[in-house]
């Protein structure tokens, strides 16, 4: 049997999510419980973590590029989105009749190339910040996103036509459930490919062992900077969605190196180099601190402890599964491990023990 | 001139704060090569450890409200928090840090990064999220000597940090502990086969730089009386820069990066680029490490293949 070319099945497959996804986004405003707008946002920061936890999981999972600044690709993606819409796209859609054809499609189209913009803006820092990533390596790479990310923020704070530290509000909320996840599934679905494509290949090469991915023709410095524009990219497109969200105001103070942090605890926990482990620990990790509100009403005092366990249980977690939930491996690749038990697997499993301690 | 110089001592003050967090940062690091990003916090738990010492000492010295300022109190609240910050590295690295010893690096980061996060929201919850106020220590006075005016405090938070860090440069380079420490950094098995308690070593590094961040957290206290639970947040940022820029593994390196850190911040401050003072730390950081990728005084290593 002959099979169709990738590009075809990908279109196929991406046309049934879009499918599924109108008929969910359909269904969820549709349903009539009290507090669905509530459930319905937690939903959409999901979607938006999982983006940013899958791009980031290209960056540090896959290329093993050691990436801090999440949360700077994220802020460029959001205020340049943000700012288009605001000053240019969104007092021309309001001049359009509130509700027809032509509105909807413009609000959507604009929509749409404003966070494809606030993408690329984010995919040229990305590649500013991926050109040290040729000298650096490990921690000292570390700090030097983690500063990139800190100065985006000071800057930001400073420029007076988005709102310095006030914040910016007033943005058109035209995000919603379709777009954050139309998102979502695009990242799982580069993401996939990317890791079964020949640049994949190189990036773990690189990740495994840089010296001899160069020594076998890999091109370090090029797959890099790539993993960085790639990660970048999608990181400022989930930032372009997350402004356009209800309540649409953004603010200098989101975007600080907690963010980051927030995304790298996502990506580690769904263990290094898995997608399905991302996208599983964006979810567990977006749910943890709404789940524990709920703690609240057992403490006096009115003191709200869910970050308190929410951190408790981030170390016992990695306490527990260092290597991550799913280690390296994909959701399918350890659900079918339980059947058949092959041999590699076990060896997969001592492999993550025995990385050396100290190097 | 008066104001160059009034920048360069309010730099060298506040860079002798972020030298000392620097420094414990920098030696976990040498060891471990574990960026501990709770480090930070413990400062901060060492100035919420000195403001609640300063009231139980006015409790059990009988006095009502603010405790009396005296050099006996300072003793006694630093003494208390050097003591409850070292319990808490020590137990720090036994729960959270030494069962990862065998795991991928990047397990104990984000273990650190759970315990940063620990620390913040548990101080919010325990201590309260509004800032405090630290207690008077000792007299507020000024001195003014050759046209440029300072307090006292200023040159007590530079005379302590100094003591404290030439005490730490005589541990690490003058005693046999030193040696061991130093001895784990530069190879870690091959320090274990030649009969040096590893274990023991790392605690109490833990033990020393938990100290150190005490002992800022409360020259902080003493010198900006404003203490939250997020206070250790920029401070232990910076303090990391610094410990970079100065190579990071290297103790004098810590020391100079976290003056130079300082500094920088002071005349920046006082410049008309003073919107941008938390961005310029790590601007600096990226234009040094790109001409010498392993900070100031880090020693480059060939990779091995």
């Amino acid at each position: 049997m002959t099979r169709l070319p990738w590009w075809i099945r990908d279109l196929i497959y991406l046309a049934v999510g879009v499918a599924i996804l109108i008929g969910l986004s359909y269904g969820l405003t549709a349903i009539p419980i009290t507090g669905i707008a509530y459930y319905n946002r937690i939903l959409v920061i999901m979607g938006i973590n999982i983006t940013l936890a899958v791009s980031l999981n290209i960056i540090n999972g896959h290329a093993g590029q050691f990436s801090l600044g999440h949360a700077g690709f994220m802020a460029i993606g959001a205020y340049f989105a943000a700012f288009l819409t605001l000053y240019y796209f969104g007092p021309w859609v309001d001049k359009m009749p509130e509700g027809s054809t032509q509105h909807w499609i413009a609000q959507n189209g604009l929509l749409l190339v404003a966070v494809l913009l606030g993408g690329l803006l984010a995919a040229i820092a990305g590649y500013l910040v991926g050109l040290p990533s040729l000298r650096l390596r490990g921690d000292y790479l570390a700090i030097v996103t983690l500063g990139f990310g800190e100065i985006i923020r000071v800057v930001i704070l400073n420029v007076e036509k988005i709102g310095a530290a006030r914040g910016l509000s007033g943005i058109p909320p035209w995000s919603n459930f379709f777009w954050v996840f139309f998102f979502a599934a695009l990242t799982v679905l580069i993401s996939n490919r990317l890791v079964n494509s020949s640049v994949g290949r190189a990036f773990l090469a690189i990740r495994e062992d840089e010296i001899a991915a160069e020594a076998m023709g890999v091109d370090a410095t090029r797959y890099k900077v790539k993993a960085f524009i790639i990660g970048s990219f999608l990181a400022g497109a989930a930032g372009g969605l997350f402004a356009h969200y209800t309540p649409a105001y953004l603010n200098p103070t989101m975007f600080t190196f907690i963010k980051s942090f927030e995304v790298i605890a996502m990506v580690v926990l769904g263990g290094l180099g898995s997608i399905s482990g991302s996208v599983l620990a964006a979810v567990i990790l977006t749910f943890l601190p709404e789940g524990l509100r709920m703690v609240k009403d057992y403490i006096p005092g009115g003191k709200d402890p869910r970050m308190v366990i929410y951190s408790i249980m981030l170390i016992v977690l990695m306490l527990t599964r260092p290597q991550g939930l799913l280690g390296r491996r994909e959701l399918w690749e350890v659900l079918r491990k339980r059947k058949d038990a092959p041999v590699k697997d076990a060896v997969d499993e001592d492999e993550e023990k025995a990385s050396p301690p100290i190097q | 001139m008066q104001t160059i110089l009034q920048n360069l001592l309010n730099g060298i003050a506040a860079g002798a704060i972020y030298a000392l967090i620097a420094l414990g940062y920098t030696m976990v690091y040498g060891i471990l090569k574990l960026i501990n990003f709770a480090h930070g916090d413990v400062f901060m738990l060492g100035s919420f450890m000195g403001f609640y010492s300063a009231r139980w000492y006015a409790k059990l010295t009988h006095q009502a409200g603010a405790p009396e300022p005296s050099w006996v109190m300072a003793a006694v609240i630093l003494l208390f928090a050097m003591i409850a910050c070292g319990l808490f590295g020590f137990l720090n690295e036994r729960i959270a840090y030494r069962p990862l010893r065998n795991a991928p690096r990047i397990a104990s980061l984000i273990t650190a990064i759970g315990v940063s996060f620990l620390l913040e929201y548990g101080g919010q919850f325990v201590f309260g999220p509004d800032p405090k106020f630290f207690p008077t220590l000792v007299d507020k006075h000024l001195i003014t000597f050759g046209g440029i005016t300072t307090t006292n405090y200023q040159l007590i938070v530079l005379v302590v940090a100094l003591a404290f860090m030439a005490l730490l440069q005589y541990i690490v380079y003058g005693t046999k502990f030193g040696r061991a420490m130093r001895a784990v950094s530069y190879n870690f098995e091959t320090a274990s086969l030649m009969g040096i308690p590893t274990d023991r070593v790392i605690s109490t590094t833990f033990v020393l730089g938990s100290v150190l961040a005490a002992v800022a957290g409360i020259l902080y206290g003493l010198a900006y009386p404003k203490i939250d639970p997020l206070m250790g947040v920029m401070p232990g940022l910076k303090a990391f820069v610094a410990a970079v820029l100065g190579g990071i593994g290297n103790v004098p390196g810590a020391m100079v990066g976290g003056l130079l850190i300082g500094l920088i911040e002071a005349f920046v401050g006082g410049s008309s680029f003073s919107n941008y003072r938390d961005a310029i730390a790590f601007i600096i950081l990226i234009v040094i490490l790109l001409f010498r990728p392993s900070g100031l005084f880090g020693k480059y290593q060939a990779e091995k293949v």
